[in-house]
């Protein structure tokens, strides 16, 4: 690094803020439209220059949807809530069952474990609306339709098979001799599995969950076919800003941030676990 | 009672067989050197002992009590593994300190004990880093401390040595007898350094291929190898290989080099004629004036501190390593004659590679008759 000419140093740069640039630029753009009135936001030409306000995120903090012509209440913090809990719980489900199943993946090969483990991840390449319909009709029979419990449950098809193939990779990557030494130093395989795999296992273990949880957070086809108004999350409550008199885009906008927000803090939060994983895999031999 | 018996031991992976019928007995408070190649299986026969591996068939036994199927943390066993297999989010103590949390002793007591062999092996001044801020040496040291703080009557180390530089590598072979020896544990140690075996084993088994080919004492070994493969793995300069057909005269049995006669023990009879191989340790030969010694050329000379190395070759331009005693005269170039001690010499069958002893005189004649 320290060999590098100016030149280098400034090509560097600028390639680094065209790739910042191409991928904030949205996110910021959506930070501006949330701060202006639907008027200013669709003046043209666009301008950068406005009176900021924060009308937008008082209707939708106050779950009124101020149009021109009426006035409608959502429950767009009600939606925020039912994410939050949705994303939290199966996240939490997942690593539950994930995490151990993925190290008897890594560790102990039985017979079909590498069919059972396979069969598991295919279940994100088949296409949600195919289990969907069917999925419907027995959720109405045993009343799991519109409950957090049913929707947790499908959102195990997101989170599980995520978890279990990423923090296996973690678990087949720590050497198997630590996790002997410790079994011969007198302590037994939950023992071992609680503090030698866990820990080592660690930054894998928060990098799943954290995608799990993007992924959970993002999920929009399952919650709008198997939950109704009052379980909904974001993605499916966002539909309500489409009105029959005009689209609200600066609230829309302040949803968008509101809705970004928890995963983005989540997503810094991890990063120190997630950049320490990094480092703790150079040490051994 | 910490004698190990193992019996029949096998353990295949898939369809290569890794050991194969490994009988072996390591009576206590001995040490046995478990010498081979990469691949021999010698790390493979150390973790069953500790239990990380299950054989697939065949029983270990520790003290007499049958330990197969006991799973490795009531084992009791200490052991050290070549790559140390350090855990790396604990510190050096809570790493050597792990043998003794799992007996739940108190506080006290485990600073004690970490310290007392931390001091041991000096060590105690890092014991609060990391193992990722540990050099090689100091990790090796801390996982060796691992297996000795809990004085465990089986000790099992695999290839310690192996990744540490020389010169501490050389400081912990004059250590380790003496510490192997205060601990009276019985201990089975893994190498590939012949040095290292002939310093630390009461006992060296070699194993090949999954089989062990000789036990013995280190001067066993050296002197005695089964077969022409344990001869050339233990020795610097390496052994010398000299294909050779022994004949007879009325003086006795002999092998030819360079038309000068080699004698041979008559026990050898029996083998006149057939093809064997002739070894000659390099410090069996030496540099001489005498009309019956073998003419050689003088090729090149490499020398070392405590012993100088001469390459020649024989009238038919095969090469023979010759080995002395640094600073005896000695021909530097050109033609020179050499000498060889009868002592020093091993045949070999050529076709099964293996040691021939001469038959004892009597027995020799009864064949003949």
């Amino acid at each position: 690094m320290e060999h590098q000419s100016t030149l280098e140093r400034w090509l560097r740069g600028i390639a680094l803020s065209l790739v910042v640039l191409f991928f904030m630029f949205p996110i910021f753009w959506i930070l501006l439209m949330s701060l202006q009135t639907n008027e200013t936001i669709l003046r043209s030409p666009p301008s950068m220059v406005f009176t900021p306000t924060l009308n937008n995120y008082a209707a939708i903090i106050a779950g009124r949807l101020d149009s021109n012509v009426a006035t409608m209440s959502i429950e767009f913090m009600r939606n925020l809530m039912n994410s939050f809990i949705l994303s939290a719980a199966s996240v939490a489900v997942s690593l539950l069952l994930g995490v151990p199943a993925a190290y008897a993946f890594a560790r102990h090969k039985f017979r079909g474990s590498e069919d059972i483990a396979f069969t598991l991840l295919s279940f994100r390449f088949a296409p949600p609306l195919l289990v969907l319909l069917p999925l419907t009709l027995y959720f109405q029979e045993l009343g799991l339709a519109n409950t957090y419990f049913g929707l947790i449950w499908v959102y195990q098809l997101i989170c599980l098979p995520l978890i279990l193939w990423i923090v296996r990779g973690y678990f087949e990557d720590i050497s198997p001799d630590i996790e002997h030494a410790y079994r011969i130093a007198g302590h037994g395989w939950f023992a071992t599995f609680r503090k030698i795999a866990l820990p080592l296992a660690g930054p894998g273990i928060a990098a799943a969950g954290l995608l799990a949880f993007i992924f959970a957070w993002n999920n929009f086809v399952f919650a709008l076919v198997l939950a109704s108004a009052d379980k909904q999350p974001v993605t499916v409550g966002a539909l309500a800003f489409v009105t029959a008199s005009g689209i609200q885009y600066g609230q829309i906008a302040a949803a968008i941030v509101l809705s970004i927000t928890p995963t983005l803090a989540l997503a810094l939060w991890a990063q120190r676990y997630l950049v320490e994983g990094l480092s703790l895999g150079a040490v051994k031999g | 009672m910490s004698r190990i018996t193992l019996e029949n031991l096998t353990k295949r992976f898939k369809e290569t067989t890794v050991l194969d019928g490994i009988n072996l007995e390591v009576p206590e408070g001995t040490t046995l050197v478990l010498f081979g190649s990469s691949g021999a299986g010698k790390t493979v026969l150390l973790r069953c002992i500790a239990g990380a591996i299950e054989p697939d068939n065949g029983r270990i036994l520790i003290g007499g009590s049958d330990f197969t199927d006991v799973p490795p943390e009531e084992r009791g066993i200490g052991m050290a593994f070549q790559n140390f297999a350090l855990f790396p989010h604990m510190s050096a103590f809570d790493n050597i300190a792990t043998p003794l949390t799992a007996r739940t002793l108190e506080k006290s007591a485990i600073q004690k004990a970490v310290d007392g062999v931390s001091r041991l092996l000096k060590i105690e001044h890092v014991l609060s880093h990391k193992p990722k801020a540990l050099s090689n040496g100091q990790k090796q040291r801390t996982a060796l401390a691992r297996a000795l703080v809990s004085e465990p009557k089986v000790l099992l180390l695999d290839d310690p040595l192996r990744n540490v530089d020389a010169k501490l590598r050389f400081e912990m072979r004059l250590e380790l007898p003496r510490l192997l020896a205060d601990r009276g544990a019985t201990v089975i140690y893994v190498t590939q350094d012949y040095k290292e075996a002939m310093a630390l084993g009461d006992r060296i088994a070699v194993l090949e291929a999954g089989r062990i080919t000789q036990i013995g004492t280190p001067e066993d070994i050296y002197r005695r190898p089964a077969n022409i493969d344990i001869a050339k793995l233990f020795g610097d300069p390496t052994i010398n290989l000299l294909d050779v057909i022994p004949q007879r005269d009325a003086s006795g049995v002999f092998a030819t080099l360079s038309d000068q006669r080699i004698p041979l023990d008559d026990g050898y009879t029996e083998f006149v004629g057939e093809d064997c191989v002739l070894g000659l340790r390099p410090e069996a030969l030496s540099f001489a004036e005498s009309s019956k010694a073998v003419p050689v050329t003088v090729e090149a000379e490499t020398p070392f501190n405590e012993k100088t190395v001469t390459l020649v070759t024989t009238l038919r331009k095969r090469e023979i390593l010759l080995s002395r005693p640094a600073g005896t005269p000695a021909p530097s170039s050109g033609s020179a004659r050499m000498a060889i001690d009868p002592r020093g010499a091993i045949l070999f069958d050529r076709a099964s590679g293996n040691r021939i002893d001469p038959k004892s005189t009597a027995s020799a004649e009864e064949a003949a008759a």
